[in-house]
């Protein structure tokens, strides 16, 4: 054979090598469990908690779980994000874990559409466990998507209003505000300027506020996201323009995006003790129900008031909702122990008795309707409120989209334009956001 | 001889070479051939990393260049930052490397001043210079303020951002002032003296003696600057979290490049597009196009390396 057709041969073998051996390296997903849940097994459990007390919690709750499955042992390893967990659910392997969680519930979209997470079904069948009897809905909803349902919440995060009670009696201010433009009212209220900063601000409203995201902001306006053919409907629900001119006018009202950025700037950490709630520069704070405790340790000098958040004017009757979130929990497709792996996700997110307890342990809001009513859940009326928020009938969380919460980052990023005025026009500005967020959403499919 | 011999002869002597080339042709082969065609398949595949890859031909390459709205202004940033910070990382650390190979007393104390910098972590060294340059609290700002002097919004600033990237850059140019220095004290002493003979200034010894003699290394800091400004991740990602404030909560997804995108670059889009939207696809065709511009840019300036080495010998 003469030779520049056989070097061409060899570059086409290997190139068909090198695609075949690529194609080779593709995972595949699977619902077979065959396992006999009563033999005598070892599961790893791979969760995010990383702080001293979480990892006791969770050690706690396995303990409990192990106690009741005596065949069943448990490997806890704590600290594991996204990242890890992604790559350990394509890679699979024996060292890899069985029973997987994750904060991010944004992205249960792509968790359950790709089969990243097994689908749950299944077992939840076999178990003759009623979910909508036993979770509050907005809990089930980011635990799904299109119909899979690959994980279950454990335990839940709900959102409200934290004010300081000691600066409501100070400027005459008797009950936290119920609408929008009572809250308005109560932020100016509160507010102290001292030249060009503040001596204090009433409320933080820029989207980089820590948790005064746009998500947040919108679950106060009865609102979807989505139209019924999944296309983006910010542009079409007025709910969306109306938040986004509230939240501008009261950036405005307080004295502008600049100067409130630059008085942001002198903020603490969200996650640390100098978190500007607690050292008193802002009164009023948009949170999770965790602010509560970390308040507390902080030993703020003034009583902490909680409330839910405020609603839109003409939807009083909603009053209580909130946002809200969680950790979601599942099982790895590669787990040869799927029977066993069951026992530990249903154990940790419906027993009443191993939610009420980490709940207890990390303050969370339990993730079901039993642990909510528990008599042993330990609260006081601070923390009522966020147990009210996560029951309220109209509480929710933003859908699950196959790319994960692309969607909401894209709108949040048109937000920053808008409050800092570099976008003028809004309905032209969400016009364009949403046909971003569509071709995002093509692209992912 | 017969022709069999001839060729089994030539056969084994290709199989010999072949077998010392084995270390370098498997280490090429399983690190750069494997990767990079990896790469170009998936960039034509739809694939999240779980299921099966999918065919989507040049779908992901239109989705990169016309609708995702992140790729034009990382690549203007990546680019920017290859051009200022690498130019300045060169030009600061030779002049460091100049000013520490005269300096008589102490030269180990200064030299050591100067490499430490170097050796801190990059998260921690950009954790730092955040407080350090924060408009609200941090000592610089309030330094100029008392001096009466404009205070930038540094990392909060869309249009302080990047030169406040460079500062942090040229904080830790101790790797460069080492291996400049080294060059400097091998240029031979005998050059100079011949030169100060003839009258030449000190401004044309640097110019006809010290630029020529190490212009290779020169060569060397600008290709490993250029293709580490091409990897550039840690520092810009640390930076516009930190100051951004939004380090994220409970489902939340952090969106790079705060303040405005500034600090965006093309390493944050494949992590943001293969790992945080499990768009396999569309995150190859970034890496793809960061290989063929870090390409590009070699091959420039070996081609312009001969006109630098004859411009000195002139």
């Amino acid at each position: 054979m003469p030779g520049i057709p056989r070097n061409a041969a060899l570059v086409l073998a290997a190139t068909a090598s090198l695609a075949l051996l690529t194609t080779a390296c593709t995972g595949s997903s699977g619902t077979g469990a065959t396992d006999d849940p009563n033999a005598g097994t070892t599961l790893t459990f791979w969760h995010g908690w990383s702080a001293p007390a979480e990892v006791k919690a969770v050690r706690a709750n396995v303990d409990r779980f192990e106690k009741a499955h005596p065949n069943i042992k448990v490997k806890v390893v704590g600290n594991i994000n996204d990242d890890k967990l992604n790559q350990a659910l394509r890679a699979g392997g024996s060292n890899g874990p069985d029973v997987v969680s994750s904060f991010t519930t944004s992205n249960i979209g792509t968790f359950c559409s790709s089969g990243a997470f097994l689908d749950l079904e299944p077992f939840i069948e076999k178990s003759g466990l009623d979910l909508e009897a036993t979770i509050p809905k907005p809990m089930l909803d980011y635990t799904r998507f299109e119909g899979t349902r690959c994980a279950l919440p454990l335990l839940g995060d709900a959102y409200g209003l934290y004010y300081n009670k000691d600066a409501f009696e100070e400027a005459g201010i008797t009950r936290p505000p119920k609408t929008w433009s009572e809250f308005s009212e109560v932020a100016e209220k509160l507010t102290e300027p001292r030249g060009d900063t503040y001596e204090r601000l009433g409320f933080m409203p820029n989207y980089h506020g820590y948790e005064t995201v746009v998500g947040h902001y919108m679950s106060q306006w009865d609102h979807a996201y989505f139209d019924a053919d999944g296309k983006s409907n910010i542009a079409r629900d007025p709910a969306f323009a109306e938040m986004f001119r509230y939240q501008k006018k009261l950036v405005d009202d307080l004295g502008g995006f600049a100067k409130l950025e630059k008085y942001r700037n002198t903020f603490g950490d969200e996650w640390g003790a100098e978190h500007p709630f607690h050292t008193g520069q802002v009164a009023m704070q948009l949170d999770g129900e965790w602010r509560l405790g970390m308040a507390r340790d902080a030993g703020v000098d003034f009583e902490i008031g909680t409330a839910p958040l405020p609603v839109a004017d003409d939807e009083v009757d909603e009053y209580g909702k909130g946002f809200l979130s969680g950790t979601i929990m599942g099982i790895a497709p590669q787990s040869k122990k799927q029977n066993a792996a069951w026992e530990l996700v249903k154990y940790m997110t419906t027993d009443t008795e191993a939610v009420v307890s980490f709940a207890n342990a990390i303050r969370n809001v339990p993730s079901t309707f039993e642990a909510l009513e528990s008599p042993d859940l330990k609260t006081d009326p601070a923390f009522k409120t966020f147990l009210d928020i996560a029951r309220h009938p109209e509480s929710s969380t933003p859908p699950a989209s196959v790319n994960g919460s692309t969607y909401q980052t894209t709108l949040q990023d048109f937000g920053y334009q808008y409050e800092s005025g570099k976008v003028k026009d809004l309905d032209a500005g969400l016009a364009r956001t949403a046909k971003q967020i569509d071709r995002d959403i093509e692209q992912a499919k | 001889m017969p022709t069999h011999t001839l060729r089994a002869k030539h056969r084994t002597s290709t199989l010999r070479t072949l077998a010392f080339l084995s270390p370098w042709l498997v280490g090429f082969g399983v690190f750069f051939a494997y990767p990079l065609v990896s790469t170009l398949y998936f960039s034509l595949m739809r694939y999240d990393g779980f299921g099966v890859p999918e065919f989507r031909g040049a779908g992901n390459w239109t989705y990169v260049f016309q609708d995702y709205p992140m790729f034009w202004p990382a690549l203007r940033n990546t680019l920017w930052l290859v051009l200022v910070m690498v130019t300045c990382r060169v030009v600061f650390g030779l002049g460091i490397g100049l000013l520490v190979t005269r300096i008589k007393t102490a030269t180990g104390v200064f030299r050591t001043l100067f490499y430490l910098p170097y050796l801190a972590p990059p998260v921690a060294a950009t954790l730092a210079f955040v407080f350090l340059l924060n408009p609200g609290t941090g000592p610089v700002n309030s330094a100029l303020e008392g001096l009466g002097l404009p205070a930038p919004g540094w990392f909060t600033d869309a249009a302080w951002s990047k030169p406040a990237l460079t500062a942090l850059a040229l904080w830790g140019v101790g790797d460069l002032m080492v291996i400049f220095m080294a060059a400097l004290l091998d240029v031979p002493k005998e050059q100079y003296e011949a030169a100060a003979l003839d009258g030449a200034s000190p401004w044309q010894r640097f110019r006809f003696v010290t630029l020529p003699a190490i212009s290779p290394i020169i060569l060397f800091a600008v290709v490993t600057g250029v293709i580490q400004t091409m990897q550039y991740y840690t520092q810009p990602l640390v930076a516009g979290k930190v100051a951004s404030g939004v380090i994220g909560g409970s489902g939340q997804q952090f969106e790079p490049g705060y303040p405005d995108k500034s600090t965006l670059t093309l390493p944050q889009l494949v992590h943001n597009l293969g790992f945080q939207r499990f768009d396999y696809g569309a995150a190859c065709v970034v890496a793809l196009v960061l290989f063929a511009l870090s390409m590009a840019f070699t091959a420039l300036l070996m081609r312009s390396r001969g006109g630098l080495i004859q411009a000195g010998d002139r």
